[in-house]
């Protein structure tokens, strides 16, 4: 069976591209040669940055032939039914079979298709992948109409027998005829080859200072580069990133390892870093011993008769030159903020625009301040720090170093907070209120930072959502998600009890809604109707739920006249805009507060906790402090994974659907007064005493927060509400029976109904 | 004729050995644009005729300027005046990358010594409502030519598709010269009878530009330009495509660019000046491309755009 060889051979294709473009050429190329029915035994996709290249082994040499039977109208049938037949299967009339079947005789065709050599397949599923491949970003060349990454010269296409014969698949697109030429390294090679198999390509490649794998080219860097650094004693910073990028730029690494002028070595060690892989694609080399950057290595694509002297030098003078910009940066932030410290840098931060809806920079910042204070109780920080690390802790964004490396912020603001002697929780908290940027960044622990950062994510929420709503579908422009998985993540895993309700009411919604109001009314007629339109639902919500006004006492929220609401609403102009902002503010906790539930259950779920046992959680109290409903989720989790628990469920799904039929049929509640005196037998009087027994146990354990130990009483019930099940009739003939052991189911449904409702959980 | 082997000697060698270059491959050898601009691209010479089916091929210096880059001549690598070398070639050839290596060679990098590199480089002119895709081209680490194939200028395809190279040519040189300090850089031959440094050249005109370009410049006046040239551009393109004089069809479009390429210019020494806030900047980002846009479209009714009546 033969073997194909691809190769396609073009300018230089982008680094970051290239690893998903050989796979892509490689599944492309393999699903079709499956799908026309060739089968191969093993393929291996390959990048340069001159070259996408695949290589199929073992492909058949040909398609199998196939027959297909297909069914036809009866023999009875019209002519025209027989015509379209024949013509859909390709076939004419005497070919056709005529078979006996139930309903009487049926024409059946046999359609047979030829196999068809590799070769032919291979020309067309190749320029049919050529035509439509998924670059991230193509383009045309010349006078042609052909797109590809770069401009594309040559195609190499060869299938080779098991006799070592080559032969080249007939192949033309847009004048490029397929061949079994390429050729190697831009400058160390010598001009095109012919080859005739892969292993053949591969060791010419070589030879012409091409090596073919990304692999190979990054173990090449890597072992060249901790070699070279490690017989100067020195060691080099890890940086997979940039390793991937670096082989991706070169066909034939030579590894250069070079000198940082001394007068750049005061600079913070991230900013050489940073500076190094972003200009110039450096690595850095470090001083084990200090942990200092001392030099660097980049990595050039030809070897030269200086041995990398001339490049090594060029490529020292660039490095010097953006080091003196880096240089040049850190000392005037360093200057300024010795002259007026790190809240001088940020006074110029009222000139910045936050976002045109939401003010300035400082408007923001003094927003989070505000609120890092109010949350600083919560999370055992000192309110003063908080506040204090939240009004600096941007101002980092107004230094130079920050706006020529963006990505320094937040580091170079611990570094100017230490430069001025602010207090270590302050310092600390200008890098780390940033985090957690995603769901693997670390979470920071200490409170200072940890309440800087929830009050700057909830101001970016309550802003954005007071402004825009909510984001839907994938378009989430301001990285809502984001942050709200951030709060979720701090809260959860600091392990912190803070009532969101209390933290957004009042505080961080009236806030930001304040702001938006002030950017470009909130008020104004159409969003009024809007608003009211939708604070009828809440109202109404109100007015089911109790819990909902236990919630708006609590807070003192809303002291408008809710009559005035009842009326049509036909005149909104008269609802006044102080009270659309609070049903605006409602309107963004209440919204929020669900967002911030969505999150942690994708949250949750990552952790193995399904969906309706989150649910069954989140419909309980309380569930603004997503501690506690993590906690009870977890509980309820394992519980259900206990036979007890699985038990205890089915009980109460039983006791449930009972009571609910019964309370359906006679309209009444069955809620109060199961008395034990109307017990029969000794099972009936068993489960009153252990309920007797569980319910105190039950209500100490959830006093504490203590979810698996009030579940754990629970399973504790399992056996005597299994045997009332099996040994008790409840529909009994006798009313006051009857009426009783419903009583008592419903005091079993009650039970369980305080640690979760139940009723949300599946199967 | 410059010496054409080894190592040139001065900035205006290198100038002098491209363009003999260039001529020698078969480019026109154009003169720079005799209006301010921003870089090269700006030259109608490559903005316009990158447009419409008509082949081209053209080389020149163009003078650019870039205000806010002004440093008073301190800066060894920063002008706010300063020179590109541009080659525009439609449609772009197929050994469009070696004929670029050869040109390095001509100014004397030696292959055998030099790391040279294409980097992608994705190229995009929001002035011009222009983008293509390429790289920029580095030497030993360095960016020494951003190489771009158009693939739309001024909101129009590019079909058949232009390759344009554009040499930095003060850090070019200075690399090949082995110079630190632009101002240091021989202009004419070090040899020469009156030998004259980049500085000698131009150290006075950094300063008396960066005081005035920063500072002195009447903000006033100079929106009140902007306004005019806006202006101007669409009254010329509003004009009937018959003249009614000499009763030919002369649609105005060079007319018309150069009034937008007045107001882009007059945008960066505004922007210079720092009247111009983060979101008022994006709109007259916003009108330059409008102009522009309007003057592509009218290019394109001219002959020289592949207008055929």
């Amino acid at each position: 069976m033969p073997d194909l060889l691809i190769e396609l051979f073009s300018e230089e294709i982008p680094a970051r591209m290239q690893a998903r473009a050989a796979e892509d050429l490689k599944k492309r190329m393999t699903d079709a040669l499956v799908e026309a029915g060739l089968t191969y035994g093993g393929a291996a996709g390959f990048a340069t940055p001159r070259r996408l290249a695949l290589a199929v082994e073992g492909v058949l040499a040909s398609s199998p032939t196939t027959r297909e039977e297909r069914k036809g109208p009866r023999v009875d049938a019209s002519d025209k039914a027989i015509e379209g037949f024949l013509r859909g299967a390709g076939v004419t009339r005497d070919q056709l079979e005529v078979r006996d079947e139930k309903k009487g005789q049926v024409y059946y065709a046999t359609i047979t298709r030829p196999g068809r050599p590799a070769s032919e397949i291979v020309a067309e599923e190749l320029e049919k992948i050529i035509r439509n491949f998924p670059w991230p970003k193509s383009m045309r060349w010349g006078a042609g109409s052909l797109r590809w990454v770069r401009p594309l010269h040559s195609i190499l296409c060869i299938l080779t027998d098991e006799m070592g014969e080559a032969t080249v698949v007939d192949l033309e697109i847009d004048g490029i005829r397929a061949g079994n030429t390429t050729e190697g390294h831009r400058f160390m090679g010598h001009g095109s080859f012919a080859v005739t198999s892969f292993d053949d390509y591969r060791a010419k490649l070589r030879r012409d200072h091409v090596m073919l794998e990304a692999r190979e080219r990054a173990d090449h860097i890597w072992q060249d580069a901790s070699n070279q650094a490690f017989a100067a004693g020195l060691e080099l910073v890890e940086d997979a990133g940039l390793l991937a990028e670096v082989s991706g730029l070169v066909e034939w690494p030579v590894v250069l390892m070079g000198q940082i002028d001394e007068d750049f070595l005061g600079l913070p060690g991230e900013v050489l870093q940073t500076s190094m892989r972003e200009h110039q694609k450096f690595f850095s080399v470090k001083n084990p011993k200090t942990g200092q950057i001392e030099r660097f290595v980049t990595v050039a694509n030809v070897e030269t008769a200086d041995h990398g002297a001339t490049i090594l030098a060029g490529n020292q003078k660039v490095l010097a030159a953006r080091l003196s910009d880096a240089k040049f940066f850190w000392e005037n932030d360093l200057r300024l903020v010795r002259d007026k410290g790190l809240a001088g840098m940020a006074e110029g931060l009222s000139g910045v625009t936050f976002h045109n809806k939401l003010g300035s920079q400082a408007d923001r910042i003094a927003r989070i301040a505000a609120l890092a204070r109010e949350i600083a109780p919560g999370v055992g920080a000192d309110p003063d720090l908080a506040e204090q690390a939240a009004k600096v802790a941007k101002a980092d964004l107004q230094s130079e170093m920050v706006y020529e490396f963006p990505e320094l912020q937040g580091l170079m603001g611990r570094y100017y907070a230490e430069a001025e002697g602010l207090p270590p929780e302050v310092a600390a908290a200008c890098q780390e209120h940033y985090s957690p940027l995603g769901p693997s960044d670390a979470v920071p622990t200490g409170a200072v930072s940890v309440a800087v950062a929830l009050a700057d994510k909830l101001d970016t929420l309550t802003g954005f959502w007071a402004t825009f709503g909510f984001p839907t579908g994938s378009a989430d422009p301001f990285a809502l998600r984001r942050a709200a998985l951030g709060v979720v993540r701090l809260i959860v895993e600091n392990n912190l009890s803070i009532g969101l309700y209390r933290v957004l009411y009042g505080g961080a919604a009236k806030r930001s809604v304040k702001a938006a109001d002030a950017a470009g009314p909130v008020a104004n007629l159409e969003f009024r109707g809007m608003i009211i339109a939708k604070y009828r639902d809440v109202l109404a919500q109100f007015a089911e739920n109790p819990d909902y006004a236990e919630k708006k006492r609590a807070f003192g929220v809303i002291r408008m006249k809710t009559e005035s609401f009842d009326a049509d609403y036909a005149d909104w102009a008269a609802v006044s805009a102080h009270n659309i902002l609070q049903l605006h503010e409602i309107e963004v906790v209440e919204d929020l507060l669900a967002f911030f539930h969505d999150r942690l259950k994708v949250y949750l779920k990552d952790q193995g906790i399904r969906h309706d046992v989150i649910n069954a959680c989140i419909a309980m109290p309380g569930n603004d402090d997503l501690t506690l409903l993590v906690k009870r989720a977890e509980a309820l989790s394992a519980f259900l994974k206990t036979d007890d628990g699985e038990n205890l469920l089915q009980g109460f799904k039983r006791a449930n659907n009972i009571l609910t039929q019964a309370e359906e049929k006679d309209g009444v509640e069955y809620s109060y007064g199961a008395d034990v005196k109307f017990a029969e037998t000794d099972v009936e009087k068993a489960i009153f005493a252990a309920l007797d027994t569980a319910e105190p146990e039950i209500a100490r354990a959830l006093e504490a927060e203590d979810f698996a130990g009030a579940m754990a009483v629970m399973a504790g019930l399992r056996p005597a509400v299994d045997a009332f099940f099996d040994a008790v009739q409840i529909n009994a003939d006798n009313q006051v029976l009857r009426r009783n052991r419903l009583n008592l189911l419903s005091r079993i449904r009650v039970i369980c109904l305080q640690v979760a409702d139940l009723t949300r959980i599946e199967g | 004729m410059a010496e054409t082997n080894g190592k040139p000697r001065s900035f205006q060698e290198i100038i002098l050995r491209l363009q003999s270059y260039w001529a020698g491959h078969g480019c026109a050898m154009m003169q720079p644009y005799d209006m301010e601009v921003g870089a090269g691209t700006f030259h109608p010479a490559t903005t316009l005729r990158s447009l419409g089916s008509r082949p081209w091929a053209a080389a020149y210096v163009q003078p650019s300027r870039r205000p806010t880059d002004g440093r008073y001549g301190e800066n060894p690598n920063r002008l706010q005046h300063y020179y590109q070398y541009q080659v525009l070639i439609k449609p772009s050839p197929p050994d469009l990358q070696d004929l670029y290596l050869g040109s390095l060679k001509t100014i004397g990098i030696d292959m055998g010594l030099h790391d040279i590199r294409f980097v992608e480089d994705d190229w995009e002119s929001p002035t011009l409502g222009a983008w293509g895709l390429g790289w920029e081209v580095w030497c030993d680490g360095m960016e020494v030519s951003q190489f771009t194939y158009f693939q739309q200028v001024g909101g129009h395809d590019c079909a058949p598709v232009s390759g344009e190279l554009t040499y930095g040519l003060e850090r070019l040189a200075m690399y090949v010269l082995g110079v630190d300090h632009v101002m240091d850089m021989p202009f004419n031959d070090p040899g020469a009878p009156i030998p004259l440094s980049y500085g000698d050249v131009f150290r006075q005109t950094e300063q008396e530009y960066s005081r005035w370009n920063f500072d002195v410049a009447n903000t006033d006046v100079l929106l009140r330009h902007f306004e005019e040239a806006e202006a101007e551009c669409e009254a010329i393109l509003s004009q009937p495509h018959d003249d009614p004089k000499t009763g030919q069809r002369i649609v105005m479009a060079h007319p018309a660019y150069d009034q937008c390429i007045k107001a882009s210019h007059l945008f960066n020494l505004l922007d210079a000046r720092g009247v111009i806030s983060v979101t008022e900047r994006q709109a007259y980002i916003g009108r330059v491309r409008a102009l522009a846009k309007k003057c592509a479209d009218a290019f394109v009714q001219t002959d020289a755009g592949g207008y055929a009546a």
